[in-house]
């Protein structure tokens, strides 16, 4: 059997999905089924009046209109936060908002019928009378004196301040400088759009007490947690969450949200299931935003490009209340990776997380490493320009050594490995990138603007370890699960408690079990995202699947063989040290002797039979394994980008992608692919297109897909790729996580090169066509 | 979606559906449903019935110069013998699906100020064939155009057929635009047609969209160009024109202020007349 982690396995859940035959949740038919909609506010900040639902109670269809009060009597609890930084301020924040709403989206009545149109009809015959607030957007400017309070009992409208890094070494770096660079950048607001809108899907089991939520999560485990511990407090053992096929999540599928709660308990209440499917319109308002960070930043440079420190202080909008995990993002996600490839002594960062009239923002693709990156890479193209020095040596002068790795930089996170110099080399070789600044140079004296932009970037990744993030804010271990159970016939089911939503976990980590245990991909079943089925987990963000969730697999794996060998060296009637398993192709015998070989099947069947067991051994086989990170990794990357901008509109042209990533060890190649094309693409529509905008009353302006812009295939050439391997230190399988790194780096190189072709220091995202012709008038 | 509840009838004729129209008040027309489905999903229209012309055989075929309000812009796009500037116009509208399912007379009758279409219609100097199923009428590109979503078109009229000139030698025509990053509609679209006779230009139309209510026509600019050789300076020097031509209060939005499509103006015509003159010499 030849080792398939490595190779482009070609995906086994594609044939259902291109055939239209995956199970989403929307899909679900339940006999008896009710839908519900929900009543949000048009208004960005109101307090309710009243609420009178009689004339869509007197819709014929309609079964209940419920109300955060109604919810709040009923036994819900609010809304939990999965991570605390010290003197956090956590609003409270309901399914349905019962006196107050905070944001155009709000939820604040629940209607269910027997159809989705009643639900729809009855939302216009609930009457909500509103007495609308003075309402702040912007992040900055809700700290300022004199904001509107979004929340009345917390001043200036600060969440929280948190600080990284070392004043004392920043100021000196600063005041060593030869040139201090200052710019202020403001990372704008995404909304993280995936393709298959939120849904839930509950049935309330009355005669068993029984509760299963169907939800669109990319971990059902830990919103099991949620609901049972918090908010709707059905005991765990009653509750069952299941995510089936989920349509991509980009980290908006990660948190607990409202409908998870109404759905289940409306449910309840009616003894019948429910089901509620997010519109479109629906998730621009309520899915949790992206980014949004205002900031300012210095950054210090000797005369020869030596960066000497980096002052950081940035306004992070949170919006409305804070999501499960949104201090997470703008802490030590943001100011724990601003040290970037390099090495600085003097790194320094203050966050002021601040709540507004908005949509509450957390983690979207990157989430935090993105907008370090951003800051870092602008930070030194502007401080290269000043120099009059190639941005290009300037960063291959700062980079860390491959000498020492491991490396600890001033802002907590250390990395595991890596090759930074290796890694550029290899991008511009791959770029040409002599011959790319010799073309430019031609085509700039023939008056064209063409730029070419770089970037290089850290992604931290794989959490855990489960000590390090719960004594940093985080209210759940990051740890990961796998089973894997051998069928008398040799098959093997691998229950993981990841969750695959678009990376190809069913084929990946079959990859993984395959190799492990020398059988076959196709002898593999891939099970994630149900509670009943898979023991525990904790789920998918982060770039974290293979590397936590592919060594559970791993480590069980190790179990397996282990009775396997055990059952083999007592049917042999060989001493157990002197068996071998062999992973080439799931056999064990006694070493040198392999053709007298136990084969899987033997192995399988005996548990089976358990006639021919070592004593005291329990028949079946089934092992499962928890894995807990010892470390992080650091994942890295090198692009460049060519653009060039028509002088006559501002429209930029991408003209080159070229991407070197090091992901560690690659375990499907092919998938690792389709995630940094997939990934660079989404980075580059942050720099061109995509931006959440809210006018001055808190109405989203880019509130649907005629205005909110993605990107499309025809703004990519072909990317350009290649690859360096250094692999993770801190887990079997040497892989770092590959799910990030694409949008993590291309934002700034493509930012790079439309500065640099427009040889200015600094515009602000999005680069939309008139923001450029108007730096150019 | 969710719209709220209607009535749905198909029309097997024009004169069947001028009658359903009569007999149905508050109905409206459903063509490709490219703009009617996606304003009743978002209630942002109700309508009491939907009468679906989309399979009107009539309204479906292209006949020399005149073409069914049912064809869609893929097949405006694909067929032979159209003025260069529709065949572009229609083949750059939305995106594949959008062209697949969306109508010209959809597209005209909607008369969204950014659509591609009016603009070059009322450059070709098109005629709009109406019909309230006994009675029909014909109203040229300048006079159908009216406002903001509005069309010379009356309650209980359906729009069947739009006529244009075949192209003959030296004239040619041209569409060029500044497409809006989300929807692709247009933020500023111009088109050109010009004719050239023993080197000089003897005709000349230019008609801008999305930068008003409704497709506007440059007569500042067509007059400009009257009797040059359409070389590379007179058209720049046209086109300049449109900038103070157009009315002071233009549409604008986050995509492209009011200031920057006025700019744009210019920057298309000429692109749009240039590349008109290249074909009108070929
Ligand atoms: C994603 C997307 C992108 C788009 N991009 C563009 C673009 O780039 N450029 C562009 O120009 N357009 C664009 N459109 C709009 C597209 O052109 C629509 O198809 C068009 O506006 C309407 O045509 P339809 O056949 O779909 O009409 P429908 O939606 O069926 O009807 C539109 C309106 O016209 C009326 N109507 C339809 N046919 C007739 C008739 N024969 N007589 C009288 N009234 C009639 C209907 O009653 C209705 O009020 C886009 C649409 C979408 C959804």
């Amino acid at each position: 059997m030849a080792k398939t982690v490595g190779t482009s396995v070609k995906r086994v859940e594609d044939p259902r999905f291109l055939r239209g035959q995956g199970t989403y949740t929307a899909n679900l038919q339940l006999p008896g089924m009710t839908h519900l909609a929900v009543k949000r506010s048009p208004h960005a900040h109101a307090i309710i009046k009243r609420i009178d639902a009689t004339r869509a109670l007197a819709l014929p269809g309609v079964l209940g209109v419920f109300t955060g009060k109604d919810l709040i009597e009923g036994g819900c609890g609010p809304l939990p936060v999965g991570w605390s930084v010290p003197n956090q301020k956590t609003p409270e924040r309901h399914a349905l908002m019962p006196d107050r709403v905070r944001h155009v989206g709000d939820g604040v009545a629940a209607v269910v019928a027997e159809s989705s149109y009643i639900a729809r009809d009855a939302l216009d015959l609930i009457d909500v009378e509103y007495e609308t607030l003075p309402v702040v957007t912007d992040a900055r400017k809700a700290a300022a004196p004199g904001a509107p309070l979004v929340h009345q009992a917390i001043a200036n409208n600060i969440s929280y301040e948190w600080e990284l890094g070392d004043k004392q070494a920043c100021a000196d770096g600063l005041a060593e400088a030869h040139i201090v660079v200052e710019q202020e950048l403001i990372n704008s607001r995404l909304v993280p759009n995936a393709i298959e809108p939120r849904a839930c899907v509950a049935q309330w089991n009355a005669p068993d007490d029984q509760m299963t939520i169907w939800t669109t999560s990319q971990n059902p485990h830990p919103i099991r947690v949620l609901l049972s511990a918090f908010t709707l407090k059905i005991p765990e053992h009653k509750l069952r969450v299941i995510a089936p096929d989920v349509g991509g999540g980009f980290g908006s599928k990660i948190f607990h949200y409202p409908e998870e709660v109404i759905v289940p308990w409306v449910s309840r209440k009616i003894n019948r299931p429910v089901k509620w499917v997010s519109t479109r319109s629906e998730a621009f308002i309520t899915d949790s935003h992206g980014r949004d960070h205002v900031t300012v930043a210095k950054m210090g440079f000797k005369r020869d490009g030596t960066i000497t420190a980096l002052q950081v202080t940035t306004w992070a909008n949170q919006g409305a209340y804070l999501s499960t995990f949104a201090s997470l993002i703008p802490t030590i996600l943001y100011l724990g990776c601003i040290s970037g490839m390099y090495k600085v002594k003097g790194i320094f960062g203050h966050v002021f997380a601040t709540f507004t009239n908005t949509v509450p923002v957390d983690a979207v693709r990157g989430a935090g490493r993105p907008e370090a990156a951003y800051l870092v890479e602008r930070m030194i193209d502007i401080g290269a320009r000043r120099l009059k020095k190639d941005p290009w040596e300037v960063r291959h002068k700062n980079f860390i050594p491959a000498s020492e790795f491991p490396y600890q930089t001033p802002v907590a996170f250390n990395y595991d490995s890596g090759d930074y110099h290796a890694i550029c080399d290899k991008v511009a070789t791959l770029a040409d990138l002599k011959g790319m600044r010799e073309r430019q140079a031609e085509a700039r004296k023939a008056g064209r603007l063409v730029g070419i932009g770089f970037s290089t970037a850290i992604e931290i990744s794989g959490y855990g370890p489960s000590k390090v993030v719960t004594s940093i804010g985080s209210a759940l271990g990051m740890w990961e699960s796998a089973a894997l159970r051998v069928y008398p016939t040799g098959k093997v089911t691998l229950f993981t408690g990841s969750h695959s939503h678009g990376q190809g976990h069913e084929t990946t980590f079959a990859q993984i079990a395959a190799d492990e245990l020398g059988i076959a991909v196709s002898d593999i079943e891939v099970v994630h995202g149900d509670t009943g089925r898979v023991q525990q987990g904790v789920g998918t963000f982060g770039s974290r699947s293979g590397t936590v969730g592919g060594t559970a697999v791993v480590k069980a794996a190790a179990k397996v063989r282990e009775k396997m060998r055990r059952i083999a060296a007592h049917q042999l009637e060989a001493a157990e040290e002197d068996v071998v398993f062999d992973q080439s192709n799931g056999t064990a015998y006694v070493k040198g002797s392999p053709d007298k070989a136990k084969t899987f099947f033997d192995m399988a069947f005996s548990t089976f039979t358990a006639n021919h067991l070592p004593a005291g051994m329990e028949p079946g086989l089934e092992e499962q394994a928890f894995f807990d990170p010892t470390g992080l990794t650091a994942p890295n990357s090198a692009h460049i980008a060519q653009v060039e901008v028509d002088p006559a509109t501002g429209e930029v042209q991408i003209q080159r992608y070229v991407a070197v990533d090091d992901v560690g060890n690659v375990i499907n190649p092919m998938i690792v692919e389709g995630q940094l094309l997939g990934g660079i693409v989404h980075g580059v529509g942050q720099a061109l297109l995509e931006c959440a905008r809210y006018d001055s009353n808190g109405q989203l302006l880019s509130g649907s897909m005629m205005d909110y812009a993605m990107p499309r295939s025809n703004l990519m050439p072909m990317i350009e790729t290649g690859r360096t391997v250094t692999p993770a230190p801190s887990n079997p399988l040497g892989v770092k996580g590959a799910g990030e790194m694409g949008t993590i780096a291309s934002t700034p190189a493509i930012c790079n090169a439309v500065m640099d072709a427009l040889q200015i220091d600094h515009l602000d995202m999005p680069l939309t066509a008139e923001r450029i012709w108007q730096a150019m008038q | 979606m969710y719209p709220s509840s209607f009535e749905y009838y198909r029309a097997e004729s024009v004169r069947e559906a001028a009658k359903l129209l009569k007999q149905h008040p508050g109905a409206k027309l459903l063509a490709g449903g490219h703009s009617i489905i996606p304003l009743l999903k978002l209630r942002q229209t109700e309508v009491s019935a939907l009468i679906d012309i989309g399979r009107i055989a009539d309204l479906r075929a292209i006949n020399g110069g005149m073409i069914g309000a049912c064809c869609t812009y893929a097949q405006v796009a694909a067929a032979g013998g159209l003025p260069a500037a529709l065949t572009e116009a229609a083949s750059h509208v939305g995106d594949p699906a959008v062209r697949a399912r969306g109508t010209i007379g959809g597209g005209v009758a909607h008369a969204d100020p950014a659509s591609d279409l009016p603009t070059v219609l009322l450059a070709l100097n098109a005629k709009f064939h109406i019909s309230k199923g006994r009675t029909a009428r014909v109203v040229p590109a300048i006079k159908f155009f009216t406002g903001l979503y509005e069309t010379a078109l009356k309650e209980g009229e359906l729009l069947v057929a739009i006529e244009v000139d075949a192209e003959a030698r030296g004239t040619g025509s041209a569409y060029a635009k500044l497409e809006n990053p989300a929807s692709r509609y247009a933020m500023v679209g111009a088109a050109a047609s010009v004719t050239i006779v023993n080197g000089v230009c003897t005709d000349a139309s230019v008609a801008v969209g999305g930068l008003t209510t409704h497709a506007w026509r440059s007569k500042r600019v067509a007059g400009a160009l009257l009797e040059t050789t359409l070389d590379a300076d007179s058209i720049s020097k046209a086109s300049k024109r449109i900038v103070k031509e157009l009315p002071d209060d233009l549409l604008g939005d986050m995509h492209a202020s009011a200031d920057y499509r006025r700019a744009m103006s210019q920057v298309f015509v000429e692109r749009a007349v240039t590349a008109a003159a290249a074909r009108a010499k070929k």
